[in-house]
């Protein structure tokens, strides 16, 4: 298992694309934003929390068809299902790894951007928070999403439009914490909510999409 | 004499040529018994004059859209665990109908909404919702006509709806939390009555039976073209062999 | 351990391409599946190695004894040969790197990416893969494609050692491996003309309005 994660993240990290490219995405998100919105730091301030999160969740989007695609095309897909780990394991492990070449740098980047965008002081902390406790379930849907599209041609448009509406919640929860936090509100609530989301995400999707898998491999 | 015995092909051929015609002219009666009743007896309401009577559209229409995604849910349900075929074909019949309704929900929402709200479209949680809703329906129409194998899609398309269900759900919820809205409250329900009157309440029940009926025909309808469809692919592989 | 395969029928794309197909292959001993192409002997070889269903009959002491190699050889592009084996070793819970590399001649080639690697040497680095599951049965689909005489000798080598310690195999090929093996042709399993699989035939291949 373990084998397994620092295979993906030692690929993602070689291979340059998959792990950049969602960084530069985000970046070019906020950048973008202010440019089509103008400069006025209040409005900017007010949509900063929803932008910076549906930004993290576009460029989470951006590299999931390759979760499973690649592994599908040179064959080690058969052969890790035929391997002595159970596919459910390794649908988590490569969600995980996913997890750590985007939605974790993406976290960490996040307040950079957020001083671009003009984001009030208390809303930092928040935004780390949030995302860090929500992009996991971003990843662990999209492997869902991936999973279901894997064996298609094509694969990349239809997956966007199966895992956007199930990336709902987790943006609602997410971007309403930061919005609370960055007013001084409490963020308890929606955390807690995003938190729940996340869990059961990971606790129960790798289930769905070992079931999509082993269809698709059949 | 099971139930399940109707999930063979043959049987539910020969049963629903026998009641397509009636279900099909019982929802065509509702439907028109139940709109003229509406839009041409009723008084308007003090309030939104003439407007209100949109609801007999919007209102079944609306709750045939959610019907409609359960029935596809228990249908898929029965194909994953029981393997009937007709139960799977049902479910990919169903999701069109399911996502044109909730299209009439919508635009038939935002028609009400103009005069009432001054806007065609507001971020309400229950327009919201329903705009989410139909994502759920073209991502689930979107696999079926992506996967080449019926039953692979069939099998894709059973887990993605079970899914699907639940974050649906957890979308209403998150919707809700995330705006209190400008719609009004249900305007059906068992324990307050009282929300429409028994003037507009009746022709409102009869329309609400037609789009009933009228579901259930064209779900039966569009389940035969895909039996045949399905009964023509096995002719042609059939073919093929030879 | 022995692999049984009994009256399996196996389908591709909903249609039935092999019937009743029944052997045994005992440790130490290898059995050559032929036929002509597209008589189902990649179909066959996924359903023994736990891939998917048959649509009938029952195979003894696959899934998890099994080592299943394809066409694609499963090798990361960006990874060098040494990682691409030491991932599998480890997945397996097995640690015969350094011998496979030596098995299969690859121990000079051991740091470079898998991504210039020649197509026989990628075929032997995916037959050293084998090596290292350390499982009893080998379920290879065309193992010798795109490897020259010299390398289709190191496998023969690979194989008897296997089956020296008691492994068995099964192979779907047409060159001689330089082994002796019981050859199985698949042409008289054939389905009949029409067989559409399981019960997909009784539901919809019926007569009806």
């Amino acid at each position: 298992m373990i084998a397994l994660l620092i295979r993906d993240v030692r690929l993602a990290v070689r291979a340059g694309g998959g792990f950049g490219l969602g960084l530069a995405f985000f970046l070019l998100v906020a950048v973008l934003v202010p440019l089509g919105v103008g400069p006025d730091g209040g409005t900017l301030a007010r949509i900063a929390p929803g932008i910076l999160w549906v930004g993290a969740l576009l460029a989470c989007l951006l590299s999931l068809d390759r979760l499973f695609a690649l592994d599908y095309e040179d064959g080690s897909l058969d052969l890790l299902v035929t391997a002595p780990i159970p596919l459910e394991g390794v649908v988590a492990v490569k969600a995980l790894a996913h997890w750590m070449v985007t939605g974790l740098p993406l976290t960490l980047v996040a307040p950079v951007l957020g001083v671009l965008l003009n984001l009030p002081a208390p809303g930092y902390f928040w935004l780390v928070v949030s995302l860090a406790l929500g992009t996991p379930a971003l990843s662990v849907i999209g492997a869902f999403g991936a999973a279901l599209t894997v064996g298609l041609k094509r694969g990349g448009l239809l997956l966007s439009l199966l895992v956007l509406p199930l990336y709902v919640p987790t943006l609602i929860f997410g971007a309403e914490a930061v919005k609370r936090g960055a007013e001084g509100m409490a963020t308890g609530t929606p955390l807690a909510l995003l938190a729940a989301i996340t869990a059961g995400a990971a606790a129960l999707l790798p289930f769905a999409a070992a079931a999509a898998i082993r269809i698709n491999l059949r | 004499m099971s139930l399940w015995e109707y999930a063979n092909p043959q049987k539910f051929m020969h049963l629903s040529r026998r009641v397509l015609p009636f279900v099909a002219g019982a929802a065509a009666l509702c439907l028109i018994v139940g709109l003229v009743w509406g839009f041409f007896a009723t008084p308007n309401d003090y309030k939104q004059g003439p407007t209100v009577k949109i609801i007999y559209l919007h209102v079944p229409a609306a709750m045939m859209a959610i019907n409609a995604w359960v029935m596809m849910l228990v249908a898929s349900l029965i194909w994953l665990i029981r393997r009937h075929h007709v139960s799977a074909l049902t479910a990919k019949a169903a999701a069109p109908v399911g996502l044109v309704f909730t299209l009439i929900a919508l635009a038939t929402g935002a028609l009400w909404g103009q005069p009432m709200w001054g806007t065609w479209w507001a971020w309400d949680p229950r327009l919201t919702s329903f705009l989410i809703l139909a994502l759920f329906y073209l991502g689930y129409i979107a696999l079926w006509a992506a996967v080449d194998d019926p039953d692979t899609a069939a099998d894709l398309t059973g887990i993605l709806c079970i899914v699907g269900s639940v974050f649906a759900l957890l979308s209403r919820y998150a919707v809700n939390f995330w705006n209190q809205g400008l719609h009004q409250g249900a305007s059906l329900s068992l324990d307050k009555e009282e929300n429409v009157s028994d003037v507009f309440w009746f022709p409102l029940l009869v329309c609400i039976a037609g789009f009933v009926l009228m579901f259930v025909a064209l779900v039966l309808l569009r389940t035969r073209t895909e039996i045949r469809a399905r009964r023509l692919a096995a002719l042609i592989a059939r073919e093929r062999m030879g | 351990m022995e692999l049984r395969v009994e009256n399996v029928s196996v389908a591709r794309g909903g249609i039935t391409v092999l019937q009743g197909v029944g052997f045994a292959v005992q440790p130490g001993q290898v059995l050559i599946l032929r036929g002509p192409n597209g008589v189902g002997k990649t179909t066959l070889l996924r359903v023994i190695a736990g891939l998917q269903p048959s649509v009938a009959g029952t195979v003894f002491g696959g899934g998890d004894a099994v080592a299943y190699a394809a066409h694609a050889d499963g090798l990361k592009a960006t990874l060098t040969v040494a990682e691409n084996l030491a991932f599998w070793a480890a997945i397996y819970g097995t640690r015969g790197v350094e011998a496979a590399l030596v098995g299969m001649n690859l121990v000079d080639l051991r740091g470079r990416l898998a991504a210039n690697l020649s197509a026989g040497q990628k075929r032997r680095l995916g037959l050293a893969r084998l090596l290292v599951t350390g499982r009893p049965v080998w379920v290879l689909d065309e193992p010798t494609v795109s490897l020259d005489v010299a390398s289709v000798a190191l496998f023969g080598d690979a194989l008897r050692g296997h089956l020296a310690v008691g492994g068995s195999a099964l192979i779907a090929t047409h060159i001689d491996l330089g082994v002796a093996a019981e050859v199985l042709d698949l042409t008289p399993f054939k389905a009949r003309i029409g067989t559409v699989s399981g019960d997909f035939d009784a539901a919809f291949g019926g007569d009806f309005a």
